[in-house]
């Protein structure tokens, strides 16, 4: 079976894939023990399976394992602990079910890295692409906003 | 830090939250699982430590956190020794399964008054070793006071051997010093890490992933498989039942791929309606059963005594659940004559009812064990997935995991009905209201237990009730009326198979109500706070009204707001209130919009809420609840509606069926008012009653338009305006 061999949160990594098409959500959730990534849609559409490639918000449902052959993804399992924005969405208490949690996580974590200090507008269109069903939002924008401060 | 900045908060850190997984561990000797015996819902270790037991599922809403406070305050056991068991067969006593808002106010009140027959018990204990008077004793921080005697030491590791009594004295709100506190939820941390194990990620060893082929009309006939198109995809193995048809493979991708490519013959059907134009079909389908739901006075001679007549009528669409992860379920036939369901049902209960009936399973060897998954908010997917892995691992005599797709969730799970209301109202010479009558028209069916999707296509007997809760309450004016008359008519039949979603049918009725109470203030030239404040007298009703209108700094003056009038973009502000089901929480809700005229965009800037559900348990869960149930039923006002053909439901994925996103998302601010001498009603429902009411409201402050007919999409919002 082709080997794919590739860094997920810092760990060279090698999986076995017999389809080079395989979604990297699977090798993730299934082959890595990962379970961070949600399956959401498999479409793009709600960003529950969001991953960071070379520090890019990524869809693992719609990402072949053989594009990641080589490049370094971060899931949530591999955020610092303590983690600023993690530690912002525990002090909000930001999140129902949690499903899109991670997901959305993510998302933040790529606004702030590029802009530390966005506007509430900035996040809102930031997180445009991440699905929430509970009505969490407030709650999500308020906890990305502390951790922008902190 | 983080414990700086939770104190800084006020949060408390809470308990934990106990999973079994059904794997035999030391802890799990049977148990009593009688509902009137105390031992049932509670276990007080040798350590201390204190397990709750409960039918009563968190989905995410916090009501463990909620019953451990009530259950803790009662104990005088601290929180952070409490862990709860809940919704596993073999565990947990049944005292009803989760949904009507129902966690609080009923389990948690239940489990309260068990941890109070505990508490009596134990000061009786003590009051013999200690030879002192009980009525002197109380237990604090898990000891007795004076004296010092550990709980544990009197009790941990024994059976308390007691039934529930319902007069065990209750400890006094002035004494609260857990109950009202806004403690932490202990799942948040593991959802914020990855870490959570929700039903999706769970897994036993020899599991195989299972998928279903679903027809494309929705009850096709299975005509023909062509195994030979999914040739090659390793190791998969196709089930065929009847017009079920499944795939197994050790890998999830394989089922996938094979469940997508698996070439397959369906005989034509095409007898569903349609969604468009479903109005009519609603208004005018062969109706199964009429009630009269309130007959007040006479409205008839009401109506014709009146001054001035109106009437409108309110459409409600089909609603999907649209859980954002699809549903899933593990099932294993393989135990020792025992068979295991995993699932995130609202009701394990009554799930292993309905499939042990389907499939001959005597209650006994079935085990249906909980785990939590994406929020469900009524009763989605899940149950049809149990029956889906159910059917499969009985093929295969292997367990099996079941996650179905986002067009299998979107498709097929049963949904909230479609609600058509004809309001009618007279007004008196001074604008009051003088008579109102409400007739609605809802899909309905036989009662009893429901159709699920697989057992269905398998050809298995099962029941073909459709039920979707509570329909016909908040159907009429919560204001002094003399005449009024509710009818309801339930069809015999529905296009797509109902349930339970979140308030159900008093988010339609409540829309058509308070939109309409709208018109009549309109009508009498009045401001619509003034003219609802003049029509209530209970002070929980007045005090609800005033603070949401005070926090969104409401000006009074008739609607629409003619200032707004002749700009581009027209502003407005909407207010709406509820008594839910005329016997529990009392809501109001402000809200302020934008509408662009032109192009037809509703902008929701504000929404103000002041709710009163009784005693407060945890400020900071019920806040989250409340909060949810504004942001998910502004989600449904302004964009959900199921869409099907002929054959099958074509709003299949988050582009069909759209739903809020961040970039719209609101500003809410919410304000609980406490009544701690009062029981606790539940948070997750009655605050979503209002919204459309209090957005339509907006609108028509805004623009003049009335919006009758949900969702207020752009394009209708374009025409309309």
């Amino acid at each position: 079976m082709p080997q794919y061999k590739f860094r997920v949160n810092g760990r060279e990594v090698s999986v076995d894939s017999w389809d080079a098409e395989q979604p990297l959500l699977y090798v993730l959730r299934n082959g890595l023990g990962l379970h961070g990534a949600k399956f959401g849609c498999g479409l793009g559409q709600c960003g529950a399976c969001s991953v960071l490639l070379d520090g890019k918000v990524t869809r693992a449902c719609m990402t072949p394992v053989q594009q990641v052959a080589g490049r370094a993804i971060t899931t949530i399992e591999g955020l610092g602990t303590p983690d600023p924005v993690v530690a912002a969405f525990i002090h909000e208490q930001a999140a129902q079910c949690g499903y899109c949690t991670s997901g959305v996580i993510l998302a933040a974590k790529a606004l702030l890295s590029e802009t530390p200090h966005p506007a509430i507008e900035q996040v809102k269109q930031s997180l445009a692409g991440n699905l929430c069903r509970c009505g969490t939002h407030t709650r999500i924008l308020n906890a990305v906003m502390r951790a922008a401060k902190a | 830090m983080e414990t700086l900045l939770l104190s800084r908060r006020g949060l408390l850190v809470s308990f934990a939250l106990g999973a079994t997984f059904g794997r035999r561990g030391a802890a799990q000797t049977a148990r009593s699982l009688d509902a009137s015996e105390v031992d049932s819902f509670l276990a007080i270790g040798g350590d201390g430590a204190v397990t709750i037991y409960t039918s009563k599922v968190d989905v995410g809403t916090g009501i463990s956190t909620a019953i451990c406070q009530m259950a803790a305050e009662e104990l005088g056991i601290p929180m952070a020794r409490f862990t709860v068991i809940q919704g596993d067969t073999a565990l947990t006593p049944d005292h009803g399964g989760t949904g009507g808002s129902s966690g609080v106010p009923r389990g948690g009140v239940h489990i309260r008054q068990a941890a109070a027959t505990a508490r009596v018990a134990l000061l009786g204990l003590a009051a013999e070793r200690l030879n002192l008077p009980a009525a002197e004793l109380s237990i604090v921080d898990g000891e007795v006071r004076p004296g010092g005697i550990t709980v544990a030491s009197l009790i941990g590791g024994k059976r308390l051997a007691l039934r529930i009594d319902p007069k065990a004295p209750l400890k006094k709100p002035a004494e609260y010093t857990v109950v009202g506190k806004p403690f932490l939820r202990p799942d948040v941390p593991a959802k914020c890490t990855g870490r959570q194990i929700y039903i999706q990620d769970f897994a036993v060893p020899g599991m195989l992933h299972g998928r279903v082929v679903r027809p494309p009309g929705m009850r096709a006939k299975l005509l023909s498989v062509d195994e030979s198109s999914i040739r090659g995809i390793p190791d998969v193995q196709v089930v065929r039942i009847e017009s079920f048809l499944g795939v197994v493979a050790k890998d999830e991708w394989a089922a996938i791929r094979a469940a997508r490519e698996l070439k397959a013959h369906w005989s034509d059907w095409r007898e569903l309606p349609g969604s468009e134009g479903l109005d009519r079909f609603v208004r005018e389908g062969e109706i199964g059963r009429d009630e009269t739901i309130v007959n007040r006075g006479d409205s008839s001679s009401g109506m014709a005594a009146a001054a001035k007549r109106l009437s409108a009528t309110y459409y409600w669409p089909f609603q999907s659940h649209a859980s954002l992860g699809p549903s899933c379920a593990v099932a294993d036939v393989r135990g020792e004559g025992t068979t295991t369901v995993w699932t995130s049902s609202q009701g394990p209960h009554s799930l292993r009812t309905f499939l042990g009936k389907m499939f001959g399973i005597p209650a006994e060897k079935m085990r249906v064990i909980f785990i939590q998954g994406a929020g469900s908010y009524g009763r989605n997917g899940n149950d049809d997935a149990a029956a889906d892995a159910l059917l499969l691992s009985r093929a295969v005599k292997r367990p099996v995991r079941v996650q179905w797709m986002r067009e299998d969730e979107h498709g097929w799970d049963p949904k909230g009905p479609a609600q058509l209301l004809e309001v009618k109202a007279g007004l008196d010479t001074e604008g009051r209201i003088a008579a109102w009558e409400t007739e609605m028209w809802i899909p309905g069916g036989p009662p009893g237990p429901p159709a699920l999707v697989g057992p269905e296509a398998a050809g298995i007997p099962q029941g073909r009730g459709q039920s979707a809760g509570q329909m016909t309450l908040n159907a009429d004016p919560p204001y002094r009326t003399e005449h009024v008359r509710v009818a309801a008519h339930t069809l015999k039949d529905t296009p797509l198979r109902l349930s339970n979603l979140r308030a159900p049918g008093k988010i339609g009725n409540v829309f058509a109500v308070e939109s309409f109470t709208d018109e009549l203030a309109a009508a009498a030239g009045m401001d619509a706070l003034e003219f609802r404040l003049r029509g209530l007298s209970d002070p929980r009703a007045l005090a609800v009204l005033q603070k949401a209108t005070e926090m969104i700094g409401w000006q009074k003056r008739p609607s629409p707001n003619r200032e707004s009038a002749e700009t581009g973009v027209s502003s407005g502000r909407g207010v709406a209130y509820v008594h839910y089901k005329q016997a529990e929480n009392h809501v109001a809700i402000a809200m302020e919009v934008t509408v662009e005229r032109a192009g037809g965009k509703i902008v929701v800037r504000r929404v103000t809420c002041a709710h009163d559900g009784g005693l407060v348990v945890n400020p900071d869960g019920l806040r989250n609840q409340v909060e949810g149930n504004i942001m998910q039923t502004l989600s449904r006002t302004l964009h959900e509606e199921v869409k099907f053909d002929r054959s099958h439901v074509t709003s299949v994925d988050w582009t069909g069926y759209p739903i809020l996103t961040f970039s719209e998302a609101p500003a809410v601010e919410v304000a609980l008012i406490d009544r701690p001498e009062l029981p606790p009603l539940g948070g997750g429902e009655a605050a979503s009653a209002p919204v459309a009411a209090a957005l339509g409201n907006a609108v028509f402050d805004a623009t003049g338009v009335r919006l009758r007919r949900v969702p207020f999409a752009v394009e209708r919002v374009r025409a309309e305006v």
